[in-house]
C-alpha cells in the first residue's frame, strides 16, 4: 500500500463528481479504471495525483495524507500521463522527456549526470532512442503518448497514473502502448474505455458509475454480462476464457 | 546511442552568453560614437574610466557631457529596456501558453498611457518625472484590474488573456477620450510621441531604477526557469511535475508586471521587442527557459541599442519614436525567422 484513496469525494460547481471511492493498488499491480464518459475516472486520477484537493476523504502516500508531502515530493513519486498533451511550443522529443526531471531539479542548477542517465534510460525503455531529435509536432498520436510515458518514467516514479492513454490510437498501437505500460515495474492506475483491453492487460479492475465504485476485483469477477448491462446499458456476451485466459467481451446491437 | 543524448549544453550556453555580453558592450561603446558630435570609441572608454576613478579623460566638458549625460544613459537604458521587455515576453508566452503574448498583454501599456495622459492634461506636477509616475500608477491600476477580472471569471490562461484584452480596450478608450475632450494639439503630440516609446532625455536615475528592477526580476525568473518549462503542456501537467501552479503564476505575473510598468513609465510603450525577441532566441537556443531567459535578455538588449541608434540618427535632427523603428526593422526580421522555422511544423 503505497498510494491509496479512502472514501474520497470531489465536488465542483455544486456537483458531486467523485463520490466516496476507495482504492488501494498493490505494489507493482496494474489497475484499470472503467466506466462510461463522465463517471469520474479522470477526476479520481487527479485526486490520486494530488493535483486536485479532495472534498472529502483522504489520499495517502505511504500512509500519510498526500497534501503533507508538498508538490515537489509528490512529483518525484507519482507521475501522470494525461489524455491529451498539447503545446504550441516547438519541442524536440528529448526536450519533452527532460521535463520529467523538473521535480528533481533545484533552482538555477543545470542537468546533472543523474538527470541525463534517467532521461536516457526512459528513452531507451520506450524505444525512442532514434527519435530524440524529432519535433513533437511531427509525431503521430502513438509516438506522442510514448514520449509522454518516457517523460513520466524520467520522473522515476513508483506510481504511474494514466488517463485513457490509448484514445485515438489504432489497434496495433493500443496493444503496443498497453504492453509497454504493464511491463514497467511500477504500480499503475489506468483509466480505460475498452473493456477487452482492460481485461487483457490489467491485474485488477474498478468500475465507476456516476462517481461511485460499483464493482472491483479481478477482470473475471468484474466483467460480467449483468454489470455491463447495468453500467453501460449495453447487451454483451462474456467468454470467460478469451485470449491469454482473460475474459473476452462481444457486444450486441439493440 | 548515448552521443545525441549527452550533449554538453552547459559549456556552449556559457560561451554564447559571454559572446553576447561582449557584443553588448561593444555595441554600447560603438553606438555612443554615432551622431552629430564627433566622438571616438576611445573617448567613450576614457570618460567611463574617469567616472570610475581612473585619471582624467582629457576631453572638453561639452564632449564629456554629451557622452556621460546624454548618450551613455540613453544607450544603457535602451539595453535595459530591450533586455527587460524580452524577458517579460518570454515569461508571458510561457505562463499564458500563447506565442502571441507580450509584456503588454495584461493591459500595462494602456494603463500607463491613461495615467500619463491624465498627468499631462491635468498639469499635475511638472516634467518627465510626474509623467513617469502617472504612467507607473496607471499601469498598476490596469494590471490589478486584469488580475481581479481574470480571477472573477475563472483564472485560466485564456481568461487572463481575455481580461487583458478588455482592460486594453477600456484604457485605450479612456486615453482617446481624455485626449479628444481636453488636450490641446501640443499636449496631444507630446503624449503621442511618448506613447510610441522614446528614450530621449534619459537620465541616470531612470537607468539605475530600471537596471535594478531588471536584475531583481532576472534573478526571480531564472530561479523559476524549470517551472516555466513545466507549463509547456498546461497547468495540470505543471502541477503533476511538482509546480505550485497558482503561487508560481501569481509571483511571476506580479514581478514581470512591475518590471514592465517600470520600463514603460521611463521609456513609453516600446512595442514588438517583447513579442518577437523570445521567438528569435528560441530559434537559437531552443525552448528550455534556463537558456532562453538570459539569451532573450541579451538579444533584446543588443537589438534595442542598435534600433535606438537608428531611431535617433536616421532622420537627424528629427527623431523617430523608437517604438516605430522596432516594428519597421523587426517585422522583416520576424518574417525571416518564421520562414526559416517553417519546416519544423
Amino acid at each position: 500500500m503505497s498510494l491509496s484513496a479512502e472514501e474520497v469525494s470531489w465536488r465542483t460547481g455544486g456537483k458531486l463528481i467523485v463520490d466516496g471511492v476507495s482504492i488501494a493498488p498493490g505494489e507493482g499491480e496494474t489497475v484499470g479504471l472503467l466506466g462510461p464518459n463522465g463517471s469520474g475516472k479522470s477526476s479520481l486520477l487527479r485526486l490520486l495525483s494530488g493535483v486536485r484537493p479532495v472534498s472529502d476523504g483522504v489520499v495517502r502516500l505511504d500512509g500519510s495524507p498526500i497534501e503533507r508531502f508538498g508538490r515537489g515530493n509528490v512529483a518525484r513519486r507519482v507521475a501522470v500521463v494525461e489524455q491529451h498533451a498539447g503545446t504550441e511550443v516547438d519541442m524536440s522529443v528529448l526536450d519533452v522527456v527532460r521535463l520529467g526531471r523538473i521535480p528533481h531539479r533545484r533552482a538555477w542548477s543545470a542537468a546533472t549526470a543523474e538527470d541525463e542517465a534517467a532521461v536516457r534510460s526512459a528513452v531507451e525503455y520506450t524505444r525512442l532512442a532514434d527519435k530524440v531529435d524529432r519535433s513533437w509536432h511531427t509525431l503521430s498520436g502513438g509516438e506522442r503518448q510514448r514520449v509522454q510515458i518516457a517523460r513520466a518514467l524520467a520522473q522515476q516514479p513508483k506510481e504511474l497514473l494514466l488517463d485513457e492513454p490509448t484514445n485515438h490510437l489504432d489497434i496495433q498501437h493500443q496493444l503496443e502502448l498497453l504492453g509497454l505500460v504493464v511491463r514497467i515495474p511500477v504500480t499503475s492506475v489506468i483509466a480505460l474505455h475498452d473493456l477487452n483491453l482492460a481485461a487483457m492487460f490489467c491485474d485488477h479492475l474498478m468500475v465507476l458509475a456516476r462517481g461511485r465504485a460499483v464493482a472491483a476485483g479481478s477482470p473475471e469477477e468484474v466483467l460480467t454480462e449483468e454489470l455491463i448491462a447495468e453500467v453501460y446499458n449495453v447487451r454483451a456476451r462474456v467468454a470467460p476464457e478469451g485470449p491469454g485466459g482473460r475474459p473476452a467481451i462481444r457486444f450486441f446491437p439493440d | 546511442m548515448s552521443a545525441p543524448l549527452v550533449r554538453s549544453r552547459g559549456g556552449a550556453a556559457a560561451a554564447l552568453w559571454l559572446a553576447g555580453l561582449v557584443l553588448l558592450g561593444l555595441s554600447i561603446a560603438l553606438t555612443i560614437t554615432i551622431g552629430p558630435a564627433d566622438i571616438a570609441v576611445t573617448d567613450v572608454w576614457a570618460v567611463v574610466g574617469e567616472r570610475l576613478g581612473f585619471g582624467d579623460a582629457g576631453l572638453s566638458l561639452i564632449r564629456e557631457g554629451i557622452i556621460w549625460d546624454l548618450r551613455l544613459p540613453r544607450t544603457v537604458l535602451a539595453a535595459v529596456c530591450g533586455a527587460g521587455l524580452g524577458l517579460c515576453g518570454v515569461v508571458m508566452q510561457s505562463l499564458l501558453r500563447n506565442p502571441l503574448a507580450d509584456p503588454y498583454v495584461l493591459g500595462i501599456s494602456s494603463g500607463a498611457s491613461t495615467g500619463a495622459v491624465l498627468v499631462v492634461v491635468l498639469g499635475i506636477g511638472s516634467g518627465v518625472l510626474s509623467l513617469s509616475l502617472g504612467a507607473f500608477l496607471g499601469s498598476l491600476v490596469s494590471f490589478t484590474l486584469v488580475m481581479l477580472l481574470s480571477h472573477f471569471v475563472g483564472g485560466t490562461a485564456d481568461r487572463v488573456i481575455l481580461a487583458g484584452v478588455a482592460a486594453m480596450q477600456l484604457f485605450s478608450a479612456l486615453t482617446s477620450f481624455i485626449v479628444m475632450s481636453v488636450a490641446d494639439s501640443r499636449q496631444t503630440r507630446s503624449v503621442l510621441f511618448w506613447l510610441l516609446g522614446s528614450l530621449s532625455g534619459t537620465g541616470w536615475f531612470e537607468v539605475w531604477l530600471c537596471l535594478g528592477a531588471l536584475l531583481a526580476v532576472l534573478v526571480v525568473c531564472t530561479a523559476k526557469a524549470s517551472s516555466l518549462d513545466a507549463f509547456t503542456f498546461g497547468q495540470d501537467a505543471a502541477a503533476s511535475l511538482g509546480v505550485a501552479v497558482a503561487r508560481t503564476r501569481m509571483l511571476l505575473l506580479v514581478v514581470t508586471a512591475l518590471l514592465t510598468a517600470t520600463l514603460v513609465s521611463s521609456s513609453g510603450a516600446i512595442g514588438f521587442v517583447g513579442l518577437v525577441l523570445p521567438h528569435a532566441a528560441r530559434a537559437i537556443v531552443g525552448p528550455g527557459h534556463r537558456g532562453l531567459l538570459p539569451t532573450t535578455a541579451l538579444a533584446g538588449a543588443i537589438f534595442l541599442v542598435w534600433i535606438d541608434t537608428i531611431a535617433r540618427t536616421a532622420l537627424d535632427p528629427q527623431e523617430i519614436p523608437v517604438g516605430v523603428m522596432t516594428s519597421l526593422v523587426g517585422v522583416p526580421a520576424f518574417v525571416v525567422i518564421l520562414y526559416r522555422s517553417r519546416k519544423v511544423h
